[in-house]
């Protein structure tokens, strides 16, 4: 079991997201944030473009040699001192995790920020067995006091505001003077800073994720603002890397090339703050870091969408720029989506890691404008791969009836011109007629899915082909 | 219950429809694991000498870093002192065993000196960096007694000095560098590139600056 | 270029794909493409048509997409152009069509041929026909709202405003966000009904802020949303396709407007 998923209930979710207030307020303030930063960011560097089509090269090089350069990335691990476990899914990667929290007797972890331990639902079963997992990530802590999943993939309480922060840590941080001001951002960053300092000292292991894993040294790559991934991965005694299998790149120099655009894309930063490339455990001179470095390695599904309509989707770089742009994701936010990827790479990806008749819901919630892929890194071609989605249910006959029965009946007479001439003639007419006086329709038959929400023109009378006809003779 | 590595391998091998022996195949592999080829290098950090100091600077500054250019090693204990008497900072500074950092004339100063790693109790710490980047004015750090990795995080005030002549133009330049340092395949513990301090925007959608790492961070370039 | 070099240079025969929205609901937009073609020096054809597949495409039913496509690939192979006034249809044929009949080696490069010579009536005219200016006036306060295939499939962007420039006594001004989606996306504004009209209505937001008084597109899928959802709001913004005012036809009432039709 990975994560509990209410994907199928996306309708449902979507209209409580669009009721909360709160929420909306979250999602107006993001809608121009991120595109304007992303775009002056983008301007700023000329190469931009070509560096796109590099980094996609290198991600579909990648993939087409996975298993060479996983053998290749794993010998260097295990030649600068570290090791790498294997896990096939969800389950598998838990139990690695819990087996090297009871082998360094960890009470409490540090974790920076990882979707593969949203994925796998880490924290519950790190909770389950004793052992308390901190979240450090500013967002990931927030919503980890609020019991949230994230809602964005790099900004996971994106859809809190600063007055929901404050009540949460007057909540939890009941060691410190209630009297407080905390009516500043800043304070609140601050007082974030002190409570999860002690926590980083406290941990007996560390977890983060994974930006890169690099085959040429088997380093892990990675990327903060914050500095907080650094500290959980430096300060206790063993570091634990969680990264799905297509995290790899092959070299140093790859990972440069992607790393160029995966700030600009996120943030709208031409660099993170913090890039760190991390390889094996402390060394004997070294007078910090962690003593043990274990990389565990998720597979979950990803090795069988290789070779697949939904290969190019394993070069997602988790930058987010394709929910950032995304007019239904600024409508609803992420955790309508239901799982642990929001937006349009979780469209595209939900379905595959969790199943189609769990996620389906998803890639058909798209107004197909293709904004995601104009702004991918990676060119993933987003849009064509949620069609690929909605083709998989129609040949599975899971589209919903009213649906196939309305493209049926509009196929049949679209595939006969004669018979559609006719029968679009009649309905214009009649149609036309009926809404003469208000020159609109408030309400029709058939079309409440529009008509609850905006107006239907009413047609001019005749068709074009009718009046063609009529007006220019016989010219086809 | 068989083993998890093989089943992977063979998944990964079975939708790809190879076998992992193939001569073209592995040739390929080991072969760009050898070169390591550089992709497309933007032109912005092609710039030499003091142009690409000018740029170093101008982008550190511009994602609030702060810097200052000295003549020489002898001018870096100064620099240092008047930095945190300028901001009101103690006169404490910790650093690694870096024996550039320790020749330098610390005594013409009356900072105090502590060595080795942060135990998370100091305000102030001046490491060396291995290069910097002009292209977005990154920092590029290496773990080991010399500088050590909590130096980077854990004081709330970070100085690192930059020698001029090892200001590289782009990325690729730097691990050029760190290879001629360490050998090619092989690597410090960690590698830190770090541009600008600290900050996050996970409250209010605001970015604000001092996370957990640094709240500020001052480049002293070395143009000696 | 010199018009006397032209003794009787062969027509350029352009099949007009008028789509089914103006087909059905408005043909007014179909008779302005035609004008504008012709005064592009064009020689119109319009061939017996139905729908260019998208919706059953777009609703995962690659059959019946591939079956529409197929007849329209037969129907329009014959012109020396296929102009549609919609960035979405155009882009339906041109984008789409080839991906349809990778596999099929009987149809593929008779699809590859159509898209290539497939167009959007906008960019038709000035990046083919070269055209610079129009003959037309309306006098008003008009806002651009870029439909999203054409602005990201065919690079639909400066053309329309380029002509729109050359109206006499019309001003554009822009809209912000004016590249965003207005939530139409076919079948999804009635299958996600609650979802497109938020999306809607952040965009009559938008037009509303921008001060205008028309709103003008290059699809009426899109306009047919953003009037319905201007209307219902009781916003006094009128909406019309691009080409209505390119062209000067503008006797019929804008778009779910009353008055006097033929």
């Amino acid at each position: 079991m990975t994560a509990h998923a209410t994907s199928p209930q996306f309708k449902a979710n979507a209209t409580r997201a669009l009721a909360d207030p709160n929420l909306q307020a979250a999602l107006l303030k993001m809608r121009t944030g991120f595109i304007d930063r992303r775009a002056a960011a983008v301007d700023r560097l000329p190469e931009f473009d070509a560096l796109r089509d590099s980094a996609r090269d290198i991600k579909n090089h990648t993939l087409a040699h996975l298993d060479l350069y996983l053998e290749e990335y794993e010998r260097n691990v295990r030649a600068a001192g570290g090791q790498v476990h294997f896990a096939r899914d969800a389950e598998e990667a838990r139990r690695i995790v819990l087996d090297l929290c009871r082998r360094y007797d960890a009470k409490t972890a540090a974790k920076g920020k990882s979707m593969i331990s949203e994925e796998i639902g880490l924290n519950q079963a790190m909770e389950a067995a004793g052992v308390a997992p901190v979240e450090t990530d500013l967002g990931e802590y927030i919503i980890q006091l609020r019991n949230e999943p994230p809602s964005h993939i790099i900004a996971p309480a994106v859809h809190i505001n600063p007055e929901q922060v404050e009540a949460d840590f007057r909540r939890v941080h009941t060691h410190l003077d209630p009297a407080r001001d905390l009516h500043e951002p800043t304070q609140l960053l601050t007082e974030a800073r002190q409570v999860l300092r002690r926590k980083y000292f406290e941990a007996d292991i560390g977890i983060t994720g994974a930006n890169f894993l690099i085959a040429e040294t088997g380093s892990s790559v990675i990327v903060t603002n914050e500095g907080n991934g650094d500290l959980s991965q430096t300060l206790p005694k063993a570091h634990i890397v969680l990264a799905s299998i297509e995290k790899l790149v092959p070299t140093l120099e790859d990972a440069s090339q992607i790393l160029r655009v995966l700030a600009r894309s996120a943030t709208g930063q031409e660099m993170s703050v913090y890039t760190t490339v991390s390889t094996g455990p402390r060394r004997q001179s070294d007078p910090d870091g962690p003593g043990a470095y274990h990389v565990v390695l998720l597979d979950n599904g990803r090795s069988a969408m290789l070779g697949t309509q939904f290969q190019d989707m394993l070069r997602c770089i988790r930058c987010g720029a394709c929910m950032n742009h995304c007019p239904v994701y600024h409508a609803v936010g992420g955790h309508a989506y239901g799982w642990v990827y929001p937006g349009p790479m979780g469209a595209v990806l939900t379905p595959s890691l969790i199943g189609v008749d769990k996620g389906g819901q998803l890639p058909n919630a798209s107004t197909f404008c293709g904004r995601c892929e104009s702004v991918c890194p990676m060119k993933i071609p987003l849009p064509k791969m949620m069609r690929h989605w909605r083709e998989r249910e129609f040949e599975r006959h899971l589209t919903p009836a009213a649906v196939r029965y309305g493209l049926g009946l509009w196929s049949f007479f679209a595939r006969r011109p004669a018979l559609y001439r006719l029968a679009t003639r009649a309905a214009m007419g009649t149609l036309s007629l009926a809404g003469r006086a208000r020159g609109r329709f408030r309400w029709l038959p058939l079309a409440g899915g529009w008509t609850k929400y905006r107006d239907f023109p009413a047609p001019q009378g005749d068709t074009f082909q009718a009046r063609w006809r009529k007006e220019r003779g016989g010219r086809a | 219950m068989t083993d998890a590595r093989a089943d992977i391998f063979a998944n990964i091998r079975r939708s790809l429809g190879v076998t992992g022996n193939e001569a073209t195949r592995r040739m390929e592999v080991a072969d760009r694991v050898a070169r390591a080829p550089r992709g497309v290098i933007p032109q912005r950090g092609q710039v030499a000498d003091e142009a690409r100091v000018a740029l170093f600077r101008a982008q550190a500054e511009a994602v609030q870093a702060t810097t200052v250019a000295v003549d020489s090693v002898a001018d870096v204990p100064a620099a240092v002192a008047n930095y945190l008497r300028d901001h009101n900072l103690p006169a404490t500074i910790r650093m690694g065993g870096d024996l550039r950092l320790t020749a330098m004339p610390w005594g013409d100063t009356a900072l105090e000196l502590k060595h080795g790693p942060s135990d998370g109790n100091d305000l102030n710490a001046v490491s060396h960096s291995l290069c910097a980047i002009a292209e977005t004015g990154t920092l590029v750090m290496t773990a080991g007694p010399d500088n050590p990795t909590t130096l980077n995080f854990l004081p709330d005030n970070h100085i690192v000095i930059v020698n001029a002549r090892d200001l590289v133009g782009d990325m690729e330049e730097a691990w050029s560098k760190v290879r001629i340092a360490y050998g090619k395949g092989e690597m410090p513990r960690v590698v830190n590139f770090i541009t600008g301090p600290s900050r996050s925007a996970d409250i209010g959608q605001t970015m604000l600056l001092g996370a957990h790492g640094p709240r500020s961070l001052h480049v002293i370039v070395v143009k000696g | 270029m010199s018009a006397a070099a032209s003794s009787s240079p062969a027509p350029v025969r352009v099949g007009l794909f008028v789509t089914c929205l103006v087909d059905l609901i408005r043909p007014s937009v179909g008779f302005a493409a035609v004008k504008l073609l012709e005064q592009a020096g064009c020689e119109v054809h319009v061939p017996s048509q139905t729908c260019c597949g998208q919706p059953a495409f777009n609703s995962g039913d690659r059959a019946t997409a591939r079956a529409i496509a197929a007849q329209v690939i037969e129907t329009f192979s014959g012109f020396d152009y296929v102009v549609a006034p919609s960035g979405s249809c155009a882009g339906q044929i041109r984008a789409h069509y080839p991906e349809l009949f990778a596999d099929d080696p009987n149809l593929s490069g008779k699809a590859n041929a159509l898209a290539a010579k497939t167009y959007e009536l906008i960019s038709f005219l000035v990046d083919v026909r070269g055209m610079t200016t129009v003959d037309a006036a309306f006098d008003g306060v008009a806002t651009y709202h870029d439909s999203c295939s054409g602005l990201r499939e065919l690079g639909v962007k400066r053309q329309p405003r380029r002509l729109l420039a050359s109206v006499k006594g019309l001003s554009l001004i822009e809209m912000k966000e004016n590249e965003t989606c207005c939530g139409f996306g076919g079948t999804f504004a009635v299958k996600y009904g609650e979802i497109s009209d938020s999306i809607v209505g952040k965009k009559t937001e938008n037009i509303s802020a921008s001060g205008a008084a028309l709103l003008l597109a290059g699809d009426l899928g899109c306009l047919m949303n953003m009037a319905g959802k201007l209307q219902r709001e009781g916003k006094p913004v009128q909406a019309r396709h691009v080409a209505e005012i390119l062209a000067g036809v503008t006797d019929a009432p804008a778009i779910g407007e009353a008055g006097e039709r033929r």
